[in-house]
């Protein structure tokens, strides 16, 4: 285990980006970067971390980034490792994928999955904020059950897509859950990764102050209910080994989770929800904890 | 060699030892990228070829890697290069060099498979350069030259090579490969401008760009609208380089294509020209030799580079002639063909403007056949002598009289 005393001192990122107050996105980006160092390429699609990377000419990180479009950022991560194989220094450089949950769940998931199929030596981490936070709040398959969004006025009708297992489906060596507000897990899962060859793939969860709707001071806090409701669990898979990883492992009893309603109600993008999508969520956590036994179990 | 236009093509990418591939199948255009695989599996070419699960990643790793500083080339058809779209001004926008190969066929719907121009056509505002092949040497020499162009620091654009679907792409023909030794010489390794492989400087590529230019501290930036103009510029000004690397070219191997830009055949005594792209132009050389023995002098302009469109030399090559019929592969849809509507905004403000038709021909694969031609300018000439010019469109070959219940009025309004 990390202590915040391990993290290496160089930051990766130039004060005064354009990201929101209280963004996790922010905080992510920065302890991966911290993991994988300076000998790292990155792409990134249309997304908010776009906006964090500032204006033409003025790179707000001391590593290389390449802008994609919406659809590409599997192949383009692709495309960037065939080059340097084709110059023999697959080995010496890191690459990095960095989407957002819309430019993974949705619009890049095929470019995603074949990335992968093909067993592209890469980290591809998804930052879920839970909706598309950069164009102003619309629905991503990516956004809870009951969420109100700009296109959701009424509420989402149905669950979050779940990214990680279908990751998991094709058989890539690394697959882990993380979450913002446990940012020592997060770097370690990072650390990981990049000592493994082949297609991992890092799911962290991202709260967001103005799209979720609450005081961005409490982006730590919101993060951590995620975890302690027992709706965001932190696990890894490893060559197919399931882990749960050590900030989740108490919520295996159910009686250690806190209500969920105490994470729905501290959100104003949960405020129409129903008596009715609250025990939808209890049912969905209770199952998605019954999975995870029966996985360890198995193992 | 005896070698299909698909084939041929793939040597070309063998010899210009271009470092990463991705593909995906289409017919026709298949054969290409099959070849390139064997090639890789055989050992005789060392690139790296990403089979991807789309063409829209396909030249999305094509941007990718060429911004990481290989030799990159990629071939598609139709509905593949329509699924690239988006990628296709990524790559002009970033000077990127890569070179595509199109076995052009008819877009759906309904689906076809065979060949008309339109694919080609829908492509030519992203701001590649443009090139149209008649044979299978030229599309092994085209490709040559592709690289050399696309790569020179003075242009540094994505260049598409076209040839038709089955017409050449499945067409065996004679095909001199060069040696390589001479290739390797004519085309030097890729020195390119963005190179993500070297780690040392920090590139940020592509960022969100504002509408003005931007000042600070740290220094100026360019606003979008600035790069556009590079962009544009580095267009208009590639058309003297393309025309000096096809001299090169003739130069060191003894083959040339007209000027690189267009060729002429039996212009120098004609007052009627047929101008045309292709398999359209193929065609046409045959129905110049039966319309003089007519006693017309007619002569033919095939169009080899599309875009940039080479507007002024047109002006100059068309500025004492009489007639010109346009026969396109392709729709302007809404309008007319492409290539005649285009041609007469080049040659408006000649003094003595030439007489201009254009006619449909060929679309999905329907044969363009010598009669065709030579009936599109007989009927040119007779309304250019009755004074009528109309931009309605007038199709050659159409066969509505075999359709049974046939009614202009009724026939394709559904029920």
């Amino acid at each position: 285990m990390v202590n915040v005393i391990d993290l290496p001192e160089e930051e990766y990122i130039y004060p005064g980006t354009r990201a929101c107050a209280g963004c996790a996105m922010a905080l992510i980006y920065r302890i991966a970067l911290k993991a994988l160092g300076s000998n790292t390429i990155i792409t990134v699609p249309a997304s908010c971390l776009t906006v964090l990377h500032g204006m033409q000419g003025f790179c707000t990180t001391k590593i290389s980034v390449y802008h994609t479009p919406f659809a590409t950022t599997g192949a383009s991560a692709s495309g960037i490792l065939a080059a340097l194989e084709d110059k023999g220094l697959a080995d010496e450089i890191n690459v990095l994928a960095f989407a957002g949950d819309g430019g993974t769940t949705d619009i890049g998931v095929q470019a995603l999955s074949g990335a992968v199929e093909r067993g592209t030596n890469f980290i591809y981490a998804c930052y879920d904020n839970e909706a598309y936070m950069n164009t102003g709040v619309q629905r991503s398959g990516s956004t809870p059950l009951g969420v109100q969004t700009t296109t959701t006025p009424e509420g989402k009708l149905v669950h979050k897509k779940n990214m990680p297992r279908i990751l998991e489906a094709h058989g890539i060596p690394y697959v882990a859950t993380a979450n913002a507000a446990y940012p020592l897990d997060l770097y370690e899962k990072f650390k990981k990764a990049k000592e493994i060859k082949g297609s991992k793939y890092i799911h962290i969860l991202s709260p967001c102050p103005p799209g979720w709707g609450y005081d961005p001071k409490y982006t730590m806090l919101i993060g951590r209910l995620a975890n302690e409701t027992g709706f965001w669990p932190l696990y890894e898979v490893i060559d197919g080994t399931f882990k749960l990883s050590n900030s989740s492992k108490r919520y295996l009893d159910s009686s250690k989770r806190k209500p969920i309603t105490e994470y729905l109600k501290a959100q104003k993008r949960f405020n129409s929800i129903d008596k009715k999508t609250i025990e939808a969520y209890e049912k969905y956590i209770e199952n998605a904890w019954i999975d995870i036994k029966s996985r360890l179990e198995k193992q | 060699m005896i070698l299909t236009g698909n084939h041929a093509a793939a040597h070309a990418f063998r010899q210009a030892r271009v470092g990463v591939v991705s593909a995906y199948p289409i017919t026709p255009q298949s054969p290409v990228v099959e070849k390139i695989a064997e090639f890789i599996a055989e050992g005789k070419l060392k690139a790296r070829f990403v089979k991807v699960e789309s063409e829209h990643s396909a030249m999305a790793v094509l941007c990718a890697a060429s911004a990481t500083g290989s030799r990159v080339g990629t071939a598609t058809s139709a509905h593949g290069l329509e699924l690239m779209y988006e990628m296709l001004p990524w790559a002009s926008g970033n000077r990127l060099p890569i070179v595509l190969n199109l076995a052009t066929r008819s877009l759906g719907a309904p689906w076809s498979v065979w060949t008309d121009h339109q694919d080609f056509i829908t492509i030519r505002d992203v701001g590649w350069i443009q090139l149209f092949c008649e044979n299978n040497q030229e599309i092994y020499d085209t490709n040559i030259q592709a690289f050399k162009i696309a790569e020179d620091p003075r242009v540094l654009l994505p260049v598409a090579c076209a040839f038709d679907g089955y017409v050449l792409s499945h067409t065996a023909m004679p095909v001199k490969l060069e040696k390589q030794d001479m290739i390797d010489d004519f085309i030097p390794p890729l020195k390119h401008h963005i190179n993500l492989s070297d780690i040392s400087t920090v590139k940020g590529i592509d960022p969100v760009t504002t509408p003005q230019v931007v000042k600070r501290n740290e220094g100026v930036a360019p606003g979008y609208y600035e790069y556009r103009y590079s962009l544009q510029k580095a267009l208009e000004n590639s058309i003297d380089i393309i025309k000096e690397v096809h001299d090169d070219f003739a130069r060191k191997f003894g083959r040339s294509y007209g000027n690189g830009i267009y060729k002429e055949i039996q212009t120098d005594d004609a007052d009627t020209i047929i101008f045309g792209m292709g398999s359209v132009a193929s065609q046409s050389r045959v129905a110049i030799e039966k319309l003089r023995i007519e006693g017309l002098k007619v002569g033919l302009v095939s169009l080899k580079l599309f875009r940039p469109y080479p507007a002024e030399e047109l002006r100059e090559f068309f500025k004492d002639k009489k007639n010109i019929i346009v026969f396109d592969r392709d729709i302007g849809y809404g309008y007319e063909g492409t290539l005649s509507y285009e041609l007469k905004a080049a040659l408006y403000g000649l003094k003595n403007r030439p007489n201009i038709k254009g006619f449909i021909v060929g679309l999905g694969g329907r044969d363009v056949k010598t009669e065709h031609i030579i009936n599109g300018v007989h009927k040119a000439l007779d309304e250019f002598e009755k004074d009528i010019y109309t931009n309605k469109t007038d199709f050659l070959g159409l066969n509505l009289e075999e359709l049974e219940d046939y009614d202009e009025e009724s026939y394709f309004k559904g029920g």
